[in-house]
């Protein structure tokens, strides 16, 4: 009932422990898939005589990484349940304008705070409505989308705060090649890996998704999994705000929604192998799905492909990459 | 006691006969009273043929996006469909300025069916989510229409073609409401032909369906087809009312969809009536002329949307439930 709606494709959906073997599969294929673009892209750079793999152009590529994966691991955890949240865009703006505001006459400690609070708020605020209300997952989000765009509307007309120098560490610092927020992104993930794969909560998650009913059954409390999920989610959301903040040195109300984080995360989600009606896939493939995405954005960069048809590029990327799975999830099957 | 149960069952019936869309009828007629106490002259004929032509893209979008979601998909790519249409107008007007204003419509919608089509068939050949089909459908519109314009499309709609957005006929029927009237009857009519039995039945349960000799892809490929013919059709109307922009048709595929929710339309398929639908995308729009009317701050007018939309499928839903467990209380409480 709290499906996303998508129809599923008619195959028997099994709870993750079993099936281990098979859920690794399409998180493999992504990242052989990130293997293969960023060598492809590197032999067509350096026959245009550029340079694909400067140090530049590869911290560039991780630091573009770590704002969506933020959002789209968090992401993750909801559509495991079989829900989606599209409230994470405006949700990262009101975080980067909440934690600029607060830092003005906070501290960074109460700025995180008040961010990580207003996430898990909404949230939870998520997870009730598609819990308690029964609204299906899609409205309930966009209408929480809705309320939190007329806040910032009505609040904020453009940039506001100022982020304290010694948090901007955060977006511009770097270790070797590595961008410090890259770590930051790595640790959210391994948290998630853990707490998807390795804890009860995890595998309620999986059964939840795979099939709502069958897990009430089993004696899952899969109202709390999902409301737990939508927690998380927008925990990760607020992450990413605080990163985009440390980034701009300031909030901005276009933060998450000029760069269209509600889809593009679920695209970056689906790109890695987890399936939207929920079940099956995990963090890892998300994270691959990630690195195409920004990998295939610096090489339309370096080529100087105009920026309108890396749109292009990027929808038939993602329905042909879907299509791929799907073909390959009925032969299994049949 | 006895009025009382009478009255509880007419109003069972009543509720029965409205379907699932009750909620939306009363909140329709709830937005409708409310505008005329605040604004007397709301049902001035003029005044209220102008609401329901600014509604007519809306509704138009609604029955397309309709006959996709109860079929058990969504349409996503609608907004971009229109921004295209318009856009898409626009330069073929920059070449060919003489251009007959029915040729270049027929063309859109032509090219809406194409786009439905290409959605419809990944959708069901390729079997992606239509989610991500739609999605990925709406980038690519996007992108060829910047791209093929270099960011900011230009050029003019003549008049001629604008007569469907803004013009009248005989003198005082916008055209829009003709065109919204008419796509609402070709619904409703769809919805009663053996095609739509068929279109709910694969929203209901795909395998039943196929089971019992529906050709489910078609079926879903036509609702697609349908829907992408809506959109060109809202694009003609929307290029007439505010001409041509590069945020035409943005944020028309959200919008869409929770006027199909709103009537009481189920996503994931298989319940709800196209009515219902449309009467969902007209108390949106009842619903932001009231807040224009109100004077709430074009700010909060999203928030109050956002509000009132989860208030009222949760209203929905929560009535539906307590509803049925009733009925099945009282099945099981009083043998028959």
């Amino acid at each position: 009932m709290t499906g996303t709606a998508v129809a599923p494709p008619p195959t028997v959906r099994a709870s993750a422990p079993h099936r281990r073997g098979r859920l690794t599969d399409p998180a493999v294929g992504i990242w052989l898939a990130a293997a293969a673009v960023t060598a492809l892209g590197w032999i067509v750079v350096a026959a245009r005589g550029g340079d694909f793999l400067t140090l530049a152009n590869v911290v560039g590529i991780l630091q573009n990484c770590v704002a969506l994966g933020l959002v789209a691991v968090g992401q993750t955890a909801v559509i495991l349940t079989g829900s989606l949240d599209l409230s994470v865009a405006y949700l990262i703006s009101l975080g980067t304008l909440v934690a600029a505001t607060t830092m003005e006459d906070g501290g960074v400690v109460t700025a995180v705070l008040a961010v990580l609070a207003l996430s898990a708020a909404v949230g939870l605020a998520n997870g009730l409505i598609v819990t308690g209300l029964k609204v299906n997952a899609f409205i309930a989000t966009l209408g929480t989308a809705f309320i939190l765009r007329g806040w910032i509307e009505d609040n904020y007309t453009g940039p506001a705060g100022k982020v304290t120098v010694s948090f901007q560490h955060l977006g511009y610092d770097r270790i070797g090649p590595f961008p410090v927020s890259l770590f930051l992104l790595l640790a959210v993930a391994a948290a998630l890996w853990l707490i998807t794969r390795r804890t009860r909560f995890g595998h309620h998650l999986y059964a939840t998704g795979g099939d709502e009913h069958a897990a009430r059954l089993s004696g899952v409390r899969t109202r709390r999994t999902v409301i737990a999920a939508h927690v998380l989610c927008s925990l990760c959301v607020g992450a990413a705000a605080l990163f985009l903040a440390a980034r701009l040195g300031s909030g901005a109300p276009w933060a998450g929604t000029e760069a269209r984080y509600d889809l593009e995360s679920i695209a970056a989600v689906v790109l890695g192998g987890t399936a939207l009606a929920g079940g099956r896939g995990g963090v890892v493939g998300t994270l691959g799905g990630v690195l195409v995405l920004a990998v295939l954005d610096s090489v339309f960069n370096q080529l100087g492909v105009d920026p309108f048809f890396k749109n292009v590029v990027r929808g038939v990327v993602i329905i042909a990459a879907v299509a791929l799975y799907a073909r390959r999830g009925s032969r299994r099957t049949a | 006691m006895t009025t009382a149960t009478a009255t509880g069952a007419t109003y069972k019936r009543v509720v029965r006969s409205l379907g699932t869309g009750a909620p939306v009828y009363a909140l329709l007629a709830v937005l409708l009273v409310l505008l005329a106490v605040t604004d007397i002259g709301f049902y001035e004929p003029d005044r209220f043929l102008a609401f329901v032509k600014r509604a007519a893209p809306l509704v138009i979008l609604a029955a397309g996006q309709y006959l996709v979601i109860v079929c058990g998909e969504f349409d996503l790519s609608v907004g971009a469909i229109v921004t295209a249409g318009v856009v898409a107008a626009a330069e073929v007007y920059g070449s060919f300025p003489d251009a007959p204003w029915l040729i270049v419509a027929s063309g859109l919608l032509l090219a809406g069916a194409l786009a439905g089509l290409v959605n419809g068939l990944i959708t069901t050949w390729l079997r992606v989510p239509s989610f991500i089909t739609t999605l990925g459908m709406m980038l690519i519109l996007e992108g060829a229409v910047f791209y093929w314009t270099g960011g900011s499309p230009h050029g003019q709609l003549p008049q001629d073609f604008r007569q469907l957005g803004r013009g009248t006929a005989l003198g005082w029927l916008p055209w829009a409401v003709v065109a919204c009237l008419a796509a609402g009857a070709l619904a409703v009519l769809l919805m009663r032909s053996d095609f739509g039995r068929t279109l709910v039945a694969t929203g209901d349960s795909e395998r039943t369906a196929a089971l019992s000799g529906v050709r489910v892809h078609r079926a879903r490929v036509i609702a697609f087809v349908l829907s992408g013919v809506a959109a060109a059709l809202a694009a003609v109307l929307v290029g007439g009312f505010s001409g041509v922009s590069a945020q035409a048709g943005r944020g028309y595929e959200f919008e869409a969809i929770t006027a199909v929710v709103l009537g009481g339309v189920v996503l994931g398929g298989g319940r709800g009536s196209v009515v219902a639908a449309m009467a969902g995308a007209f108390s949106l729009q009842a619903l932001f002329t009231l807040l224009n009317l109100r004077g709430v701050s074009g700010a909060l007018e999203s928030t109050v949307q956002g509000v009132i939309v989860i208030a009222a499928v949760g209203i929905g839903a929560a009535d539906w439930s307590r509803l049925r467990r009733r009925r099945t209380n009282s099945s099981g409480g009083t043998p028959t």
